[in-house]
């Protein structure tokens, strides 16, 4: 039987993983930056919010 | 600034907490059911209802959307709120949503035990549920919006972010895997037909393990895990990748439920990839919930919620390291098909979503009644048992899997295969009585708690006015020099959401436009045809059984299964299978090419008693299916619907479907007759027949022809 890989038939079906691998590493290289950078006093508020309670 | 005070709702927090006790004890009393039926199949009273191809989507539907669902919105009611500083935006919709969720559950339960099934995991229920599932879904994602856009606190804590993950995502996937054409009020078939229906499906299915036994619990993690302990999360920053990164690439990793069936390659690859990367933000998230306690781990020592809470986060960790694991194909190659997986979604579940909502709720149910929990002792106690549950549970399903795939695969010097499947599954009967005295551990340890609660219930009263104050947010938020991007998203939820909803339907769509475009790609095999009209009923009958959560129908391309079934399954033999039914658990053995294997008397015979054919058999007797009579009713709906859906079926064929099925039928008797067995020719069984016949028959007339 001929089983051909169908797939090798859609047109820039290489282009899929490549376009998100890219978006995906940007989108992480965006956070870590920002992650490093950010402001502490900030992240250290927002850590908090749970026990800002009073009781 | 000027406090504005405000009432936290109490009430609906309360409600989801009850009835999270109640499905929880419902749905593990089922899986008990289930557990002991696999070696005493007996225990089903022979009836319909209590079968266990019904009884395991009633548990798995019972402890998922029942149990862990009423849990996720008790722990979203009720931390939302005091996240936000504000009360949940709408009573109203409140209730809506609680008594809508409940109301679900129980046409769940009803419609699962009559046999009215999709026959696709932990997407079972039919197409009215489904439709009151988004009405109901959407009503609380207003409801938690609302509270949002009405919040006294300008950013969004962590856990809230992940609530909303959860909310979109759950969304997008319902929808689109419930996309299916109804032929009747409880009976539809998808749109989706064989390897499309197959990586829908298990994108869907493994992203409900995602986004609803996940994420919302590691929402809960973040904030139950802190309060209790009363200190704050390890890292923030921690927080922050663990979210992006796990929502990213969870959505992409369902392929490695599908590992060397006939899924296209490079899905399957997908799949193992992001699955592997898995295993980095999810240990991120268990190590930063572990050294939240860092320091403080005497409190764990008397403090029986937070034990729960260590315990949770440990399985957690755990199933999250074999997760990637098993999606190695080498490993997947062992593994998929037997027990193990059931030792690797009970960890899961019984260790982190039961484990968690157990802690939860011993801290919570105090606080709301505002008292102390009635005993220390007996909560210590099922904090034991329950471990103790799982472990007898756990340690048996991976010995068990182990040992079904050795033999499985086992093969004589001569190379023969060296066992019968019967051998393999009569050696797994130890391992299933030990599992359920495990279960029956783990449920013991859950009715303690009830009692403990409903005892701290009784003492306590409770706080149905809980006041609190604080500013309202100023219209106009005064941004630093240089703010940052990031901390617009956590400013703005709907843009947040967005954002997640780009990044899951991004994988989501990578995935699947190729598979769409497959359609008209497939070299359809010549000799695969539709399905007759008594075929197609037949099939109908073996998902409305839930044949499919034992028996597979994908073989793999190895030695050991071409062996004991034949030649592996090719993606172009499913193309009119609405829905697929390749199963995930080989508790009975293949059925892909069953036909034609055995006289039409030996499957008469079987149904009637399994064990008459296959002595040892654990497969359940289906007597009614002899003597109920094959409703045809709806055959040419069904015809007419399949047609719709491109099954090629010649023009007007829905006209003579039903003197096509008497024909077929006929044949069939008349087989039966000649080997001493009398039956009408409009009975369920010959329709079955019919089916399990059919099973492989296409591909075997393709390999003759070859031969030729
Ligand atoms: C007393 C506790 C429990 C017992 C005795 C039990 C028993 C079982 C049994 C016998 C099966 C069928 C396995 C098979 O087909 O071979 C099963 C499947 C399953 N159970 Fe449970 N269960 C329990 C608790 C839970 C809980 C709390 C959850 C979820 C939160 C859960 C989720 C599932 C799921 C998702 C499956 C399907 C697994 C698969 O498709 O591979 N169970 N359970
Ligand atoms: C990084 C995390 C995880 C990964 C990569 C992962 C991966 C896998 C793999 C490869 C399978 C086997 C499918 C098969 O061969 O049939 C599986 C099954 C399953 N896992 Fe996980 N897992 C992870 C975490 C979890 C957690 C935390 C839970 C529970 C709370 C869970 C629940 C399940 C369920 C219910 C199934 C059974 C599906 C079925 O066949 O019906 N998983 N998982």
């Amino acid at each position: 039987m001929k089983f051909i890989n169908y797939l090798e038939s859609i047109s820039g079906i290489g282009i899929y993983p490549l376009i998100s691998l890219i978006v995906f590493v940007g989108f992480f290289a965006l956070v870590t930056l920002y992650i490093i950078k950010g402001n502490k006093n900030h992240f250290e508020k927002l850590r908090n919010l749970p026990l800002n309670e009073k009781n | 600034m000027e406090l504005q005070k405000f009432q936290y709702d109490n009430k609906t927090v309360k409600m989801f907490a009850y009835a999270t006790i109640l499905w929880g004890l419902v749905g593990m009393l089922v899986g008990l059911i289930a557990a002991i039926q696999m070696y005493l199949p007996s225990v089903n009273l022979s009836l319909p209802y209590t079968t266990f191809g019904r009884i395991r989507p009633l548990h798995t539907n019972a402890v998922i959307f029942a149990f862990v669902g009423n849990g996720i919105f008790m722990g979203v009611y009720y931390s939302l709120q005091r996240l936000l500083k504000a009360r949940m935006f709408s009573d109203l919709l409140s209730k809506i949503h609680f008594w809508g969720w409940q109301i679900i559950i129980v046409l769940a339960a009803v419609t699962l035990v009559l046999g009215k099934t999709t026959g696709k995991e932990y997407a079972e229920l039919e197409w009215p549920i489904d439709i009151l599932i988004t009405l109901v879904w959407v009503v609380f994602g207003w409801n938690m919006f609302g509270t949002i856009i009405r919040r006294r606190e300008r950013h969004l804590y962590v856990a809230i972010w992940f609530y909303i993950a959860t909310f979109v995502t759950v969304a997008m996937l319902h929808i689109v895997n419930s996309i299916e054409i109804p032929v009747s009020f409880w009976k539809s078939y998808p749109v989706y037909a064989g390897v499309q229906d197959a990586l829908v499906q298990w994108w869907y299915g493994h992203n409900a393990v995602a986004f609803f036994l996940t994420t919302p619990y590691l929402g809960m993690m973040y904030y139950f895990l802190p309060k209790i302990a009363q200190r704050p999360v390890y890292s923030y920053r921690l927080s922050i990748i663990h979210f992006w990164a796990l929502i990213f690439l969870y959505i992409w990793a369902g392929p490695h439920h599908l590992l060397y069936t006939s899924v296209p390659d490079w899905a399957q690859s997908l799949g193992v990839v992001f699955s592997i990367m898995l295993i980095a933000p999810s240990w991120g998230g268990m190590i930063n919930g572990l050294l939240t306690l860092r320091g403080a781990w005497d409190r764990v020592r008397d403090n029986v919620a937070l034990k729960f809470l260590v315990v949770a986060v440990t399985a957690y960790g755990m199933a999250t390291f074999e997760g990637p694991m098993l999606s190695l194909k080498s490993v997947s190659a062992i593994a998929h098909y037997t027990d193990w997986i059931v030792a690797h979604v009970h960890v899961g579940a019984l260790g982190w979503n039961g484990f968690m909502t157990f802690g939860i709720l011993y801290w919570l149910i105090p606080r709301l009644f505002q008292t102390k929990l009635y005993s220390e002792r007996l909560a210590n106690m099922h904090f034991w048992i329950g471990t103790l549950g799982i472990v007898i549970y756990a340690v048996p399903m991976y010995w068990a899997g182990f040992m079904q795939s050795s033999m499985w695969k086992d093969f004589t010097p001569e190379g023969q295969l060296k066992w019968q499947f019967l051998d393999t599954v009569t050696k797994m009967i130890p391992f299933y009585i030990a599992r359920s005295i495990g279960g029956t551990l783990f449920l013991t340890g859950a009715i303690m708690m009830t009692y403990n609660l409903i005892k701290t219930i009784k003492i306590g009263t409770f706080l149905e006015i809980e006041e609190d104050e604080a500013p309202a947010l100023t219209g106009e938020y005064q941004s630093h020099s240089k703010d940052h991007w990031h901390r617009w998203i956590e400013r703005k939820p709907i843009q947040l959401m967005i954002i997640s909803l780009v990044v899951v339907a991004i994988g989501g769509l990578v995935e699947f436009v190729p598979v769409f475009l497959v359609k008209s790609n497939i070299p359809t095999i010549a000799s695969v045809k539709p399905y007759t009209p008594l075929e197609l009923e037949g099939r109908d009958i073996y998902i409305r059984e839930g044949c499919y959560t034992c028996h597979s129908q994908m073989i793999r391309p190895f030695r050991s299964e071409t062996a004991r079934y034949g030649e592996y399954s090719k993606a172009g033999e499913f193309v009119y299978d609405h829905p697929f039914q390749w199963g995930s658990k080989r508790t009975g053995p293949d059925l892909a090419r069953i036909g034609g294997k055995y006289p039409d008397s030996w499957h008469y015979n079987h149904m009637l008693d399994p064990t008459s054919m296959a002595p040892g058999s654990i497969m359940p007797q289906y007597p009614w299916l002899l003597e109920d009579q094959l409703d045809g009713n709806s055959t040419m709906a069904k015809i007419k619907a399949m047609k719709r859906l491109g099954v090629p079926y010649p023009d007007g064929f829905e006209k003579i479907a039903m003197q096509e099925m008497e024909k077929q039928a006929k044949e069939i008797t008349e087989n039966l007759k000649k080997d001493g067995i009398e039956t009408l020719a409009d009975r369920e069984i010959v329709a079955l027949i019919a089916y399990l016949q059919r099973l492989g028959k296409d591909i075997k007339a393709e390999v003759l022809k070859a031969e030729k």
